[in-house]
């Protein structure tokens, strides 16, 4: 057999044909969720990011205490954010007042945490508590963000795409009405209203407003998807529209809506670090990554620890949930092949040698 | 199609009506315009308190002063339309009057840099997939994803501004600051171009020891201090930039293009003092406008003297090269104006600022120095916006030309003997901007909503200002404003993206 691939460029010298027969070989016999799995977890980043993120949670929220009603399991980290602890003076640079204790040099003898391993703010409480527990609202936001926005632009979605016509109409110019609304009125109003039962709230609310893009996306998918011929196959066999949504439409739009799932909890931690940046957010004596930041916005020239730790977090986490997206977009697209390797190319070769 | 449009352009009156009845309502019971005034025992308090409550219908119910905040609008039919007035006794128009300019100056810039990087940036990366540079740019992009823009202000406030200024007090560049980032650039280059090992340490070592030598030159020279390029750099630069335009455009191998680019080169260097003059005697945006028209004007004359046929990839070679070189003679000259905008009192030595879209002290009537002073004052903000934005278009780019480059055309473009030049812009680029064009709208509308904090961290007086003033200060009017004017920018732009989609691709029909 010959090969016409293009001289010049050697990553392309492999044919579609050689490259397909190595990816069809390696998912021979096996389920959808299983060809999933194993491609998730061939995507290196995502996967280092997978851990990343399992352990920053793992973190977080062992670090202060959990309290659910009558019960509190108590955390591993000896300040909470109502402690107030004296302002820590000695070793800290140009008269500044509780600087970090964080030491990652072995060579100095205060290798470790410390007592205050990202330092104290203005009248002493502990940065790193401070930090952990904003961390926490963060991760918490996002999450519901993630399930609220997620629910209701899938069903809306679906709904939409699937009847199609005036129930289709009437919900898109929905998602155009909610698009005019904007978020920092909404987040104003539970601001005012909802002071006392606070980031729960502004979560629900912000997912409430947050589902527009995925519903666009979900109701695109459907458009194309309803008019495949196994969804008419199925509709003979007497298959009921639950059914087929269920069984044939959504298994085959979940791996785009995952994704987009993950676009919007990355943005969403985003959101609500800069609605509490505006004051909008979570607002003092609770307390959040973007308040944080807001703070002590001022201080980075002389306390810069105050600054970084809060960003720190932000990033590692939305970055982390953006790696999770774009291994998981690779896992489910069919069309993505796995990268193919020097030696899966020589393979080929000698094989095709073998063939002629 | 004419029937779609009209059923939606018909629809948006509802939606408006829906949001801003909802939104009058909800900024009515989270803020109290007299708020402040009620707690507050002064006497003056009650007599404003009476003067606003007039001046704002405050003795009607919510929901029906919406109707009368309506009325104003609805004026637009009969000619007087009516935004009503601000808390400090403006109309609202006034201040959107403004405001507008201000924003788009921010966004524009912001948008249109923006795109420019990233598609380069996203192309080069999906022809070279699975490359170092194709690793390095996914990260960067879900790094720039990841970063909220007020940290990013907050740094770039320190390092590029407070930081920058001390430097040029006592400007010296550190020998390892140097060699950091030549070799910095080294990468950058060699992996862009990618290719064996052998090329890879060629252009490598080219990369790192023309930064070097550039930057020991900078150095040097003190070059900062009185930037200018100078006839010398401005005639190389161009000569390059014929190259390089000719051959994205048209390849090196159309004789007739290289040689307009050329002679387009050569007369950018021949205008070069001339241009001075005129830049000196008549600096307008006028004057601007006039020289690009020529510049344009003499491409198309250009492809006339070196061809007859297939003038059109000629000309477009020619004015690219022509407008590219003379953005260079304007940029030199802005430059020159740097030692005179440093040293007014108002710069007073430190030319980056960190705060506001104007000096306020600085009153000149140069239209360099007007101009140095805009642009001044964009960097930073700017810079943000584009790293929040550059992200976006990188990964929409390269996936969207990946798709493009797996179907069959252009297997087909290859199979038929064209070249890559030819084959990825002839064919690949031009359906990979399909979907690009129509998220062009959505980015640009989500970057003027999006740029309340920006605003804010940079001390802007734009749009976004005035909507925190109209939440934050109890100004119902402002408010509503402010967000009549997004919401109808959004549903037009929806429409706008839609009918662009559907314009570039046939097989797209909208209201079936």
């Amino acid at each position: 057999m010959k090969l016409f691939g293009r001289k010049e460029k050697s990553t392309g010298e492999i044919l579609a044909g050689g490259e397909n027969a190595i990816a069809n070989k390696e998912v021979e016999g096996l389920s959808q969720g299983q060809i999933v799995r194993r491609r998730f977890f061939h995507h290196r980043a995502a996967v280092i990011a997978l851990v990343s993120f399992a352990s920053i949670i793992l973190f977080v929220m062992t670090s202060l205490d959990v309290k659910m009603g009558p019960i509190r399991i108590p955390g591993w980290w000896k300040w909470t954010t109502e402690d107030i602890p004296e302002l820590r003076f000695e070793d800290c640079p140009g008269g500044t007042t509780g600087c970090p204790t964080l030491s990652l040099d072995p060579r100095s003898g205060a290798f470790g945490m410390g007592t205050h391993p990202f330092g104290q703010d203005d009248i002493g409480r502990d940065y790193f508590a401070l930090v952990m527990n904003g961390t926490r609202r963060s991760l918490m936001i996002m999450f519901v963000i993630g399930a609220v926005s997620g629910f209701i632009g899938v069903v809306v979605g679906s709904i939409s795409g699937f009847y199609g016509k005036k129930v289709d109409s009437v919900l898109m110019r929905l998602v155009d009405f909610i698009q005019t609304v904007p978020t920092i009125i909404i987040a104003a109003v539970i601001g005012k209203a909802a002071g006392k039962v606070g980031p729960l709230y502004l979560a629900l609310f912000l997912g409430v407003l947050g589902w527009t893009g995925l519903a666009r996306l979900v109701r695109a998918q459907f458009l194309s998807l309803r008019e495949m011929e196994f969804v008419d196959a199925a509709r003979v066999a007497g298959a009921s529209n639950l059914r087929i949504t269920f069984k044939h439409i959504l298994p085959n739009a979940v791996g785009q809506i995952i994704v987009v799932i993950t676009l919007i909890m990355a943005g969403a931690i985003l959101t609500e670090t800069g609605l509490s940046y505006l004051g909008f957010g979570v607002v003092a004596p609770d307390v959040s990554l973007g308040l944080l930041i807001s703070q002590y916005e001022s201080s980075f020239t002389t306390r810069p620890w105050l600054f970084w730790w809060p960003g720190f977090f932000i990033i590692s986490i939305a970055l982390c949930v953006n790696f999770i997206g774009d291994g998981l977009r690779d896992a489910f697209d069919p069309r993505q092949r796995r990268r193919i390797t020097k030696r899966d190319r020589l393979q080929a070769k000698l094989q095709n040698k073998a063939g002629e | 199609m004419l029937r779609y449009i009209m059923r939606r352009i018909a629809l948006a009156p509802l939606i408006l009506f829906g949001s801003t009845f909802l939104v009058y309502n909800l900024a009515a019971y989270a803020n109290d315009p007299l708020g402040e005034l009620r707690l507050s025992t002064d006497d003056g308090a009650r007599q404003q308190i009476i003067a606003l409550t007039r001046d704002l219908n405050l003795d009607v119910p919510p929901p029906i002063r919406y109707f009368l905040w309506l009325k104003g609008i609805l004026g637009i039919f009969i000619g007087k339309f009516d935004l009503g007035n601000t808390r400090s006794a403006t109309t609202v128009w006034e201040e959107l009057a403004y405001a507008i300019p201000v924003s788009l100056r921010l966004v524009f810039v912001a948008t249109i840099t923006a795109l420019i990087i990233g598609l380069a940036l996203g192309i080069i990366s999906a022809l070279r997939q699975y490359s170092r540079f194709d690793y390095a740019m996914t990260f960067l992009a879900f790094l720039l994803f990841s970063l909220p823009i007020f940290w990013v202000a907050v740094l770039l406030k320190e390092f590029m501004a407070i930081q920058f200024n001390n430097f040029l007090s006592e400007p010296n560049i550190p020998i390892k600051w140097m060699i950091a980032f030549s070799l910095f650039t080294g990468l950058f280059w060699s992996s862009l171009f990618g290719g064996e090992r052998k090329r890879f340490w060629s252009v490598f070592g080219g990369a790192f020891a023309t930064s070097f030598v550039i930057l020991w030159a900078i150095d040097f020279t003190d070059w900062y201090l009185n930037p200018g390029l100078g006839i010398i750099l401005i005639a190389l630069l161009s000569v390059g930039i014929a190259f390089g335009v000719t051959a994205i455009s048209t390849g090196l191998s159309n004789a007739a293009a290289k040689k307009a680019a050329l002679t387009m080169a050569g007369l950018a260097v021949v205008w070069y003092y001339p241009a001075q003059w005129i830049f000196n005697n008549f600096g307008s945006y006028f004057t601007i406008f006039i020289l690009i028209s020529l510049i344009v004007l003499t491409g198309l004359g250009l492809s006339r003297v070196y061809s007859k046929i297939d003038r059109g990839p000629i000309a477009r070679t020619a004015i690219i090269t022509g407008i590219l070189s003379g953005f260079l003679i304007l940029v030199d000259r802005i430059m020159q104006s740097w030692n005179d905008y440093s040293g007014t009192d108002a710069v007073n030595g430190r030319p980056v600022p960190t705060y506001g879209q104007r000096k306020d002290q600085l009153v000149t009537e140069d239209f360099w120095l007007n101009n140095l002073d805009i642009i001044m004052h964009l960097v930073l903000p700017t810079l943000a916006l584009i790293l929040i934005s550059v992200a976006g278009w990188i990964r929409y780019t390269r996936g969207a030309l990946l798709e493009v480059l797996n179907q069959d055309y252009i297997r087909t473009a290859r199979a038929k003997g064209l070249n890559e030049r030819e084959v990825i812009t002839r064919h690949a680029l031009r359906n990979t901007m399909l979907p690009l064009s129509s998220l062009f709208v959505g980015e640009f509308l989500g970057l003027i909503s999006g740029a309340v904090i920006t605003e804010r961290v940079f001390g802007w007086q734009g749009m976004g200002t005035l909507f925190l003033r109209g939440v934050n200060g109890g100004d119902p009017n402002l408010l509503m404003g402010v967000t009549l004017l997004f919401a109808v920018l959004t549903i037009f732009g929806n429409l706008l993206s839609d009918l662009v989609y559907s314009l570039l691709d046939p097989r797209i029909r909208l209201g079936k």
